[in-house]
């Protein structure tokens, strides 16, 4: 019965729903030393079942036919995984829906009339680049200081010769999903990577492969996320709530406790 | 003129890789760090090969567009990695799943490749496992499985459905690590433009910084291309939006072959398309073939009152459901190859008996849920159902999904020899980007498996081989010669884009480009079709070049001319895979035409006549290219109608 009347509600809502006719205020930057301003637009006929991005491209489809230079902003697999997209939508990183990327954001969300604030992550971590394009280069910095097992490749045991509990192997997936995007940053007040940088402690440490360097590499991306600008964290759990990929902050806990034991045996 | 030489080693299919290792030529560790590797892109190919050859101790530089490594459209890929373990004691080995591979291909692949590629697949998930990859694991600990299509066992490995994402992000952590060491120097949001050849050796590229414009020429003693394939030349695809092709036909305009351009993959599980603004197609992993059965409407008064919102797909009674995957194959069923399952549901739509715009078909979980519960569906499935919702806002668990073929993976590529190289001697290419392992149509599971087999464990002992003989060549100065020259041609190219000042934006030259492909080089081709298509194309072109309009400057941030870049280059492509469809008369794996079919509807192969690789060679801008042919010899597989009865 649920099926149905979930379903009649559905077909009413989809044909009722007519295209949106919107305000969108933009943030404009022309690169890294321009200051910036806001830039006002109105977009029409939208429907409510393209995503945001499509939204974004018919705004700029719209400003290439006025002879005006389209807005910049990252983008790539369209689908939620590849991290690229970091749009931070009337003051939520990735707007206002849950456990999605901007690109998955769908118009559905919006009402015909809506102003829509539209700016790029702000953070000391993540100079802008032009427009609603930033520079996250410091992530694969923090990863380069040991986000890995050091394994070359080859000459390595069989898959199964070290059997790993369920659980362990289902945690440290969760932990692994995070995207990179940088959601948790933008939503920091202190711009905090911890995150980001404690999905991967924690996904390592939590298996047996990774497990033998789990003190050194706390240490190593703990300081390069300190030397590259990134604030401390202070538990308001922002991060977590904007995570598309829903990490859970447990895993700042496990890197706190990783740093902590890392740095006593010193 | 190159020729085809496919460099299979002697010997019996399974002792010829072994035999090549024992006897290829080494580089000591002292002299590997004089040798500079570039490799273009970032992927499970190029990544795993930047990584494995910086472990070496080569001199590697790694280029891609997007700001980080992580990004590579690998990271996408749902449903699992295969490899020939056997861990679930069902019957699987090295040479059936060399076997499957050769036949899912329908044929159309080298076998010598293909054995080598299931010969090293163990060890890559022996490799993955190592680095921390969290595949998922049954209650005593050890490896999970699940089926794929075209497979009678189970013998695929998954990371729930972010598999594609999980080894991906196992590569960048070596990479990263690389990096770190500083053998590996990645250059982040920078494209290469061009390859550069000296006296017939390909020794570097030229790039463009995407922050700044700026033109670099790069060395190299070798040269990777692994930029991955290039559907996204029909506009809508499953590819990332940045997917291109242009590395790839740089390379094929400066001589090397371009081989089977078209066999091109349609998945058959992709969310429909649902207005004129989409921009890309979501495809929903194959493993939901495992639990999900796919069916239309048997009458077609039901399609008709589902399509005007009249009736509900959940208020049809199974009589009336039309499951014509388990009615025409019921050995398969719902687990067919995807260029099977593809055809199949464009011919039920075709016939009127299509849903919502008329083509979609149902992939329903009603019956698996009830014989396995909610909770088991979910904890299989759970992300993608969400993903499914996000998108359609439909519940799954309620009513069943909505799917739709759509393009997904270009078999075809650059024509490369057993050890991955060009006809461009220190050019080499890997993964999608080649042509080498699926034939004419690739087995689901089967890309990762192949990115990561050529990435780490191939080429790392082929491109040694190469460069042995390199170590007396010293490193070129990258400001005169043919690399000045290039950076120059490169300039040229960029000025005259940006001169054209036209009146339309480059998606529009794409999407309409994307049309043509989809109606006439798509799922079915005839070659009335072909020969429209061909003079269509030229024609976009010819438009495109008057009235491109790219706002701003080439020495900025411009994602436009990014896009002008590689469509102009889509809108040669597509010209040359409509051309080998034409001259490919036999229907074959995802190459189907409408001349060459059975009673039944099922693609015909004629083995007699094009039992062979096609490898293009470009001629001159305004000359037609040249088809060479490489006979496939099949010594261990039979060669037989592909029957999934």
């Amino acid at each position: 019965m649920i099926t149905s009347r979930c379903g009649i509600i559905k077909y009413t809502i989809m044909s009722e729903k007519q295209s949106l006719n919107l305000t969108l205020k933009v943030w404009r930057q022309k690169g890294p030393k321009d200051k910036g301003q806001f830039e006002t637009y109105n977009v029409s006929n939208i429907s409510p079942d393209s995503s945001f991005l499509e939204m974004m491209d018919v705004l700029n489809e719209q400003l290439i036919s006025e002879g005006k230079e389209p807005i910049a902003f990252d983008h790539d697999c369209r689908e939620g995984i590849c991290g690229m997209c970091s749009l931070f939508i009337n003051g939520h990183a990735h707007g206002p829906d849950e456990d999605i990327t901007t690109c998955q954001l769908h118009m559905r969300k919006f009402n015909t009339g809506d102003t829509i604030t539209i700016e790029p992550w702000r953070s000391a971590g993540f100079p802008v680049i032009k427009d609603l394009i930033v520079d996250r280069r410091a992530f694969d910095k923090i990863m380069a200081a040991g986000g890995f097992v050091s394994v070359n490749t080859g000459g390595v045991p069989d898959g199964n010769a070290i059997p790993i509990p369920k659980d362990d192997a289902d945690e440290a997936m969760d932990a692994a999903s995070c995207i990179g995007c940088g959601a948790c940053v933008a939503s920091c007040k202190n711009g905090s990577a911890m995150l980001f940088v404690s999905a991967k402690v924690s996904q390592l440490a939590l298996l047996p492969q990774g497990r033998v360097e789990a003190a050194r590499r706390a240490k190593n991306m703990v300081a390069k996320m300190d030397e590259l600008g990134f604030g401390n964290c202070t538990n308001t759990a922002a991060c977590e709530a904007q995570c598309p990929k829903n990490v859970s902050i447990a895993n700042i806990a496990r890197l706190n406790r990783e740093f902590l034991c890392a740095t006593l045996k010193d | 003129m190159a020729t085809l030489e496919n460099k299979i080693p002697e010997g019996q299919l399974a002792q010829k890789w072994q035999h090549y290792k024992s006897h290829q030529k080494l580089v000591n560790p002292a002299n590997k760090r004089k040798l500079d590797v570039i490799i273009v892109g970032s992927g499970l190919a190029g990544g795993a090969a930047a990584a494995a050859l910086g472990e070496l101790g080569f001199n590697v530089k790694c280029f891609a567009y997007q700001d980080s490594p992580r990004r590579a459209h690998s990271i996408a890929a749902q449903g699992g990695i295969n490899a020939a373990k056997n861990y679930q004691n069902d019957g699987d080995s090295i040479f059936r799943l060399f076997y499957d591979t050769v036949k899912g291909g329908d044929y159309r692949a080298r076998e010598a490749n293909v054995y080598r590629l299931a010969e090293v697949s163990n060890s890559i998930i022996d490799q993955c496992v190592a680095q921390g990859v969290p595949f998922a694991r049954d209650y005593g600990g050890l490896l999970d499985n699940r089926s794929f299509g075209g497979a009678q066992v189970s013998r695929t490995f998954y990371a729930k459905g972010q598999t594609g994402q999980q080894l991906l992000l196992g590569a960048y952590s070596a990479l990263s690590r690389q990096i770190g060491k500083g053998t590996v120097k990645m250059y982040t949001r920078t494209e290469m433009m061009d390859i550069v050849v000296v006296d017939g050796k390909c020794r570097g590229i030229v790039s463009r910084d995407l922050v700044t414009g700026k033109l670099e020429a790069h060395f190299g003693h070798a040269v990777v291309i692994a930029t991955g394939g290039y559907g996204n030349v029909f506009f809508l695809s499953t590819n990332a939006m940045g997917s291109n092709g242009s590395a790839a036909w740089k390379a094929y305009k400066k001589g090397a072959y371009f081989a089977n351009p078209c066999y091109v993959q349609i998945h058959p599980t992709c969310i429909p398309v649902h207005g004129e603004f989409q921009s890309k197609l979501t495809l929903m992993s194959e493993s939901l073939r495992n639990d999900g059965r796919i069916w239309a409407p048997k009458r077609k008064e039901d399609a008709e009152a589902i399509r005007a919102g009249k009736l509900k797909p959940e208020d049809i009674p199974d009589e009336n459901r039309d499951f014509y995957l388990e009615r025409r194959y019921p050995a398969f069923g719902n687990l067919v190859p995807r260029d099977v399952a593809s055809r199949a549901a464009k011919e039920r739509c075709d016939a009127g008996y299509g849903v919502e715009s008329g083509e979609a078909v149902y992939l329903d979980f009603k019956y698996a849920i009830e014989r396995l519960g909610r909770d088991v569906v979910e904890a299989r499935y759970g992300n993608l159902f969400q993903m499914y919702e996000k998108i359609t806002d439909q519940n799954p668990y309620q009513t069943p999904m909505m799917i739709y073929p759509a393009i997904h993976y270009t078999m075809g590529g650059i024509w490369v020899d057993y050890e991955l190289q060009t006809t461009i001697p220190g050019l080499f290419a890997a993964g999608e980007a080649n042509f080498s392992d699926h034939g004419a149509n690739r087995l689901g599971a089967s890309a990762l498996m192949q990115g990561l087999a050529d990435g780490y464990f191939v080429l790392p002992y082929t491109l040694q081989n190469y460069l042995a003989d390199e170590l007396h060549t010293p490193r070129m100065n990258v400001n005169e010669g043919e690399f000045a020259k290039t950076l120059g041609d490169v300039n040229s190219h960029i000025e005259k884009l940006m001169s054209i000042k036209g009146t339309k934006s480059v998606d529009y030259f794409h999407k309409k480009l994307g049309k043509v492909m989809w109606d006439k080089v798509g799922m079915a081709r005839n070659a009335q079709g072909l020969k429209e298509a061909i003079e269509e194309i030229a024609q976009i072109r010819k438009e495109f070049w008057a009235d491109v309009r790219i706002p701003g400057e080439a020495n900025e941030m411009n994602p436009e001319l990014e896009k002008a870049n590689r469509v102009a280059d889509f809108l040669e492509l597509g010209e040359l895979m409509a051309r080998d469809a034409l001259v490919r008369e036999e229907s074959c794996g995802g190459h189907f035409r409408e001349e060459h079919q059975t009673e039944e509807g099922e693609a015909k192969r004629d083995d007699v006549n094009f039992a062979y690789v096609g490898a293009w060679e470009y001629k001159g801008d305004n000359a037609t290219p040249e088809l060479h042919k490489e006979a496939l010899v099949f010594e261990e597989c039979k060669l037989v109608q592909r029957n999934y009865k």
